[in-house]
C-alpha cells in the first residue's frame, strides 16, 4: 500500500487536475455560445446561396458549357479531399471522428485505383494523417493566430482549391468537417463541393427568372464564392463543435477527477486508521509485556 | 394596396439587416444601377462596388457594398453580399482605409480586365464619398 505521502500528493495532483479541466470546461462553454450563434447566423446566408444556384442551375440552357465547377470535368480520376480539424486538442472525439470518417473514404477511393489528394485545415488533423498518408498530403493551412472563422480565411483556401481546381489537378473535391447538431452530438460530414452535388434537391421552382448579365456569366462568379461559402459554413459548425465536444469531454474529466479524489480521500482514511491502530497495538503489547 | 415589400440583407457572419417597410431599393448591379419596386419580376443579378440605397417611408438608408448578388422573387428581395458598411457609420478615416487598399490593389500588375475594372469602379464609389 503507498505510504500516506504519496497518496496525500496523488490527491492533490488530481485536485489541481480537475480545477484545470473545470476552467476549461467554462471557457468552452462560454466560447461555444458564440461559436453556435454565429454558426447559426451564418446558416441563410449559405443556404440562400444554394437556393440561388440551384435556380440557376436548372435554368441554364445549355448544359454542355456549363461551367466545369458545376458539371465536373467529365473525370472521376483524382478526389481531393480538404479535411477540416481544429488546431487546439483536448477536445474529445471531435477530431478522431473527423479523421476516422475521412480514412474510410480515403482507403475507398485507393481501393478504386483513384488518386488521392490531401488538405489539411488545421494542425490537429495533419498530425493524425501524416503518418498514414503523409504521402498524399499537398498542403496544410492553419489559422492558429485568428481567434474566430472569419469569412477571410475560408476565402483563403477556396482561393487555393479554385486554383488547383482550374489547373487541373484534380476532378473532385470533397470537404470533411463536423456539423454541429447539439452539445454531445457532432456528426461528420461528407460534403463534395466540386462538382456541385443537386442531384437529390430537385425541389426548385420552375419560376423563371431574369438574369443581369446573363445565366452562365452570373454562375461562373457564383460557383468560386459558392465554394469559400461552402468551407466558411463547414469551419463556422466545425467551430462550434469542437467547442461543444470540448465542453462535454472537460465536463467528464471533471467528474472522473472528483471520483478518483473520493476514492483517493477514502484509501487515504482507511491507511491512517490502519496506522493509529497499528501504533496502539504497539503501545498495549508493550505496557503488557511490563 | 401597400407598395411595400421586403428586403433582407446577409453577409457570410450574420443576417445583416432585414426590413419589412421597403419601397424602393436601388442596387448597383453589374451592368447600371438598377431601381427595385413591388412586383418586380424574379430577377438574379450581380453587384459590383457601389451603394445600396433602400427607400422606405421612414427614411433612405444608405450601403455601401462591394460585391454580391441580389435575387428578387415573390416580393422578396436578398442581397448576398460579403462586405457591407453602414454609410452613416463610414467616417473618414475608415473610407480612406479603404481607398488606399483598393488603391494598392488596381496598382498590381498581374490583374485582369474584369478585376480592373471593379476596383476602378471601387475606387471611384470611394471617392465620391468625400
Amino acid at each position: 500500500m503507498a505510504s500516506l505521502d504519496d497518496l496525500k500528493k496523488r490527491i492533490a495532483s488530481v485536485k489541481s487536475t480537475q480545477k484545470i479541466t473545470k476552467a476549461m470546461k467554462m471557457v468552452a462553454a462560454a466560447k461555444l455560445r458564440r461559436a453556435q450563434e454565429s454558426a447559426e447566423k451564418g446558416r441563410p446566408y449559405s443556404e440562400k446561396m444554394n437556393n440561388v444556384i440551384l435556380n440557376l442551375s436548372s435554368g441554364i440552357s445549355d448544359k454542355e458549357n456549363a461551367p466545369k465547377l458545376l458539371s465536373g470535368t467529365g473525370k472521376d480520376r483524382v478526389h481531393l479531399c480538404v479535411v477540416m480539424t481544429s488546431d487546439r486538442g483536448l477536445c474529445g472525439g471531435f477530431n478522431s471522428n473527423i479523421i476516422k470518417k475521412a480514412k474510410t473514404y480515403f482507403s475507398k477511393i485507393l481501393d478504386d485505383g483513384k488518386d488521392l489528394k490531401i488538405i489539411t485545415v488545421g494542425s490537429k488533423g495533419n498530425d493524425q494523417l501524416k503518418r498514414t498518408y503523409g504521402d498524399k498530403i499537398i498542403d496544410n493551412i492553419s489559422f492558429k493566430e485568428s481567434k474566430n472563422a472569419s469569412y477571410f480565411d475560408a476565402d483563403k483556401v477556396g482561393k487555393i482549391v479554385i486554383e488547383k481546381f482550374q489547373k487541373g489537378e484534380f476532378d473532385v473535391c470533397t470537404i470533411f468537417y463536423n456539423q454541429f447538431k447539439n452539445v454531445i452530438t457532432q456528426i461528420p460530414q461528407a460534403q463534395q463541393i466540386i462538382p456541385l452535388n443537386n442531384q437529390e434537391e430537385e425541389n426548385s421552382s420552375d419560376e423563371s427568372y431574369e438574369f443581369e448579365p446573363d445565366e452562365d456569366e452570373i454562375l461562373s462568379n457564383l460557383l468560386p464564392k459558392n465554394i469559400s461559402t461552402q468551407i466558411f459554413k463547414a469551419m463556422l459548425e466545425n467551430s462550434a463543435s469542437e467547442q461543444g465536444s470540448r465542453m462535454s469531454a472537460m465536463d467528464n474529466a471533471t467528474r472522473n477527477a472528483g471520483e478518483m479524489v473520493d476514492k483517493l480521500t477514502i484509501e487515504y482514511n482507511r491507511s491512517r486508521q490502519a496506522a493509529i491502530t497499528k501504533e496502539l497495538i504497539e503501545i498495549i503489547s508493550g505496557a503488557e509485556s511490563l | 394596396m401597400s407598395e411595400e415589400f421586403k428586403v433582407e440583407i446577409v453577409n457570410p457572419e450574420k443576417s445583416f439587416l432585414t426590413k419589412e417597410d421597403v419601397t424602393e431599393v436601388v442596387v448597383p448591379a453589374f451592368e447600371g444601377e438598377m431601381g427595385i419596386l413591388k412586383d418586380h419580376i424574379s430577377i438574379i443579378s450581380f453587384l459590383k462596388p457601389g451603394i445600396v440605397k433602400i427607400i422606405s417611408k421612414a427614411g433612405n438608408e444608405n450601403y455601401f457594398v462591394e460585391d454580391g448578388i441580389v435575387e428578387f422573387k415573390n416580393n422578396n428581395l436578398s442581397i448576398l453580399t460579403s462586405s457591407i458598411f453602414n454609410l452613416s457609420e463610414i467616417d473618414k478615416t475608415k473610407q480612406q482605409e479603404l481607398l488606399k487598399l483598393a488603391e494598392e490593389e488596381s496598382i498590381k500588375p498581374k490583374i485582369n480586365d474584369q478585376a480592373k475594372y471593379l476596383i476602378d469602379q471601387k475606387i471611384e464609389v470611394l471617392k465620391s464619398l468625400n
